[in-house]
């Protein structure tokens, strides 16, 4: 992990799209007058022709993504998280899940590290609706490696797709020629005193935390789940046995994301206990993004201490 | 397939509604009222404009209709029974769970269904979508996109007429079926859309009254709009909710349930259909 050389999701988002609108001529891109942050715009300037603004009317641009997909072209389409996800929902299931439209749905500025602009802007339900629809595959990618590879990759599958990106600067976690699969987890370490199982943005505090404990003899392993649906079942089977002890930690609430995924697996496979970091079922606040991080509680020395190690060390 | 004869394509929106009530009562539910009002604009569309194969569903460069009133899915598989797509006889099983006649039109798995709808006020975004993957390719596509009056209720349609003017979609043709009535009662009571033609007009379409009803300007309508450049066209289409059976006409109350069996009886004699 490279932590001197960090870049937001949304940012590696930005820049691998641009690059596949060369390679990919039917894709075509959609956004709600946040192109500047959603890094869309950086494609809108190379391809203004198969660029759309559709202003801020998220309802409509999930429809006519919808609509576009039926002529063979590949939309990707951006706004902020909570829109894409809530405002829109209706339309995401209706029109875009039901009949299985190809179309990919990437939503910038998820979870609490949205920041200052506080709780109405802070989507961590999302995760939770998007996996309850049938068809769509969700994502959430945890660095710019893996991103890269995602934007790509889900252009060569068939139907809708949620991917959820994020505001925040993490570290580097993978090398370039890293091998990723749509729907299989990472495993990072082979420790068995605990696994952490991380998404997206937290993913790089899991690894922190491992590399702490490490030092004071505690050798766990980090699981990152980029793919929440289809979850990857094998791994968290696997690592149920392997290790004494499960923790989940995710920028969403604890209520269905990726801590209740996993646990829907573990309740019927292979019953233990596990224990969930996340939102607590409250609505976020204002404040920086590393402080919302120590304030909620999705930070590594929170996983030192369920794991039972020191922080100070 | 284009009839040009105006008795002859009123004879096929006969036929559309016999299907109507034949699937409704079949299925003991379902949306007569607003898909008997759509007759016509159905008959015309199908039989008289659009360029489909029954043979190739998924045709490209076909034109496309998004039936953004999903609810009235009875007139739109009957329309489609009667071009090719499917078997008249299929009518019986709309709504049963061995058939694929869904409730609301579903794209995936009836031939000839261009979009899946049901939720209101999302058809006109699929249909702008459509209108505008056809112009990237230069396909020469014509979308027809049909909304309820009460439909239009709904904030995401005037977020797609907005699309459809910014981009310039004169490939897109919405028709509005103002038949005046909705669930609750008269759309002016329940919460008014009029000026209709006023409104679409100041978000940037070129629109067009005329007697729903009316083979004849339906057919000039639909031409009409097809020499509009640079601008959606909107058809408001002045209908009558239940037309074609006296006893359903101009009442909300058959809005959404089917006849019983005497009913269905007085409604197939009106309409001249076979039991």
């Amino acid at each position: 992990m490279e932590e001197n050389k960090k870049i937001a999701t949304r940012q590696s988002y930005g820049e691998k799209l641009a690059e596949l609108g060369e390679k990919n001529e039917n894709i075509v891109v959609f956004d709600a007058d946040l192109s500047g942050a959603t890094k869309t715009s950086i494609f809108a300037k190379k391809f203004p022709e198969r660029f759309f603004d559709m202003g801020i009317a998220e309802q409509d641009m999930m429809g006519t993504a919808a609509g576009i997909s039926t002529f063979g072209k590949i939309p990707y389409v951006s706004t902020f998280a909570m829109f894409a996800s809530g405002r829109a929902y209706d339309q995401v299931r209706n029109s875009i899940c039901y009949p299985k439209l190809n179309v990919k749905i990437c939503a910038t500025h998820s979870g609490i590290t949205v920041g200052e602009d506080g709780a109405t802007h802070q989507m961590l339900e999302d995760i939770g609706m998007m996996r309850g629809l049938p068809n769509m595959t969700v994502m959430c990618t945890s660095d710019d490696t893996q991103t890269r590879w995602a934007v790509e990759e889900i252009s060569k599958i068939n139907g809708p797709v949620y991917l959820r990106l994020c505001r925040l600067e993490t570290p580097i976690i993978y090398k370039e020629n890293e091998k990723f699969e749509i729907g299989k987890a990472i495993q990072i370490g082979d420790g068995t005193d605990a696994t952490v199982f991380a998404t997206g943005v937290v993913v790089s505090e899991a690894i922190k935390a491992k590399e702490k404990l490490e030092k004071q003899g505690i050798h766990i392993r980090v699981v990152d789940i980029h793919t929440i649906k289809p979850i990857d079942k094998e791994m968290i089977i696997k690592c149920a046995k392997e290790t004494k002890q499960l923790i989940s930690i995710e920028d969403h609430s604890i209520i269905n994301g990726l801590g209740t995924a996993i646990a829907e697996v573990l309740i019927q496979e292979y019953p233990c206990k596990l224990t969930r970091i996340g939102i607590k079922d409250e609505f976020g606040r204002s404040g920086k993004a590393t402080e919302l991080l120590k304030h909620y509680g999705l930070t590594a020395e929170n996983i030192i201490l369920q794991i039972g190690g020191k922080v100070n060390e | 397939m284009k009839i040009k004869d105006v008795n002859e394509l009123q004879k096929y929106a006969n036929r559309i509604r016999q299907g109507v009530i034949k699937a409704v009562y079949s299925a003991k539910s379902g949306h007569p009222g607003g898909s008997l009002s759509i007759a016509e604009i159905l008959a015309v569309l199908y039989f008289n404009q659009m360029n489909i194969d029954e043979k190739n569903p998924k045709a490209k460069g076909r034109d496309r209709l998004v039936l953004s009133k999903g609810h009235t899915a009875p007139a739109l598989y009957s329309a489609l029974a009667l071009r090719g797509f499917f078997d008249m006889d299929e009518l019986s099983n709309f709504r049963n769970i061995n058939s694929n006649l869904q409730g609301h039109p579903d794209m995936k798995n009836i031939p000839g269904v261009d979009a899946s709808t049901g939720s209101l006020g999302q058809g006109l975004s699929i249909a702008n979508g459509m209108a505008l993957g056809s112009k990237q390719d230069s396909e020469g596509v014509r979308v027809y996109c049909i909304c309820g009056d009460g439909e239009i209720q709904e904030g995401q349609i005037w977020e797609a007429a907005m699309t459809a003017s910014h981009y310039k979609l004169d490939n897109l043709c919405l028709i509005i079926d103002n038949n005046n009535l909705q669930i609750d009662g008269k759309v002016n009571e329940v919460m008014s859309v009029y000026p209709i033609d006023e409104k679409f007009k100041s978000f940037g379409f070129e629109t067009i009254n005329v007697d729903g009803h009316n083979i004849q300007e339906l057919i000039s309508a639909f031409e009409q709009a097809k020499k509009v450049k640079g601008k959606p066209t909107a058809i408001i289409a002045n209908t009558i909710k239940g037309k074609g059976v006296s006893f359903m006409e101009n009442e909300a109350s058959w809005h959404g349930k089917a006849p019983n069996e005497e009913q269905y009886k007085q409604a197939m004699k009106e309409l001249g259909g076979v039991l």
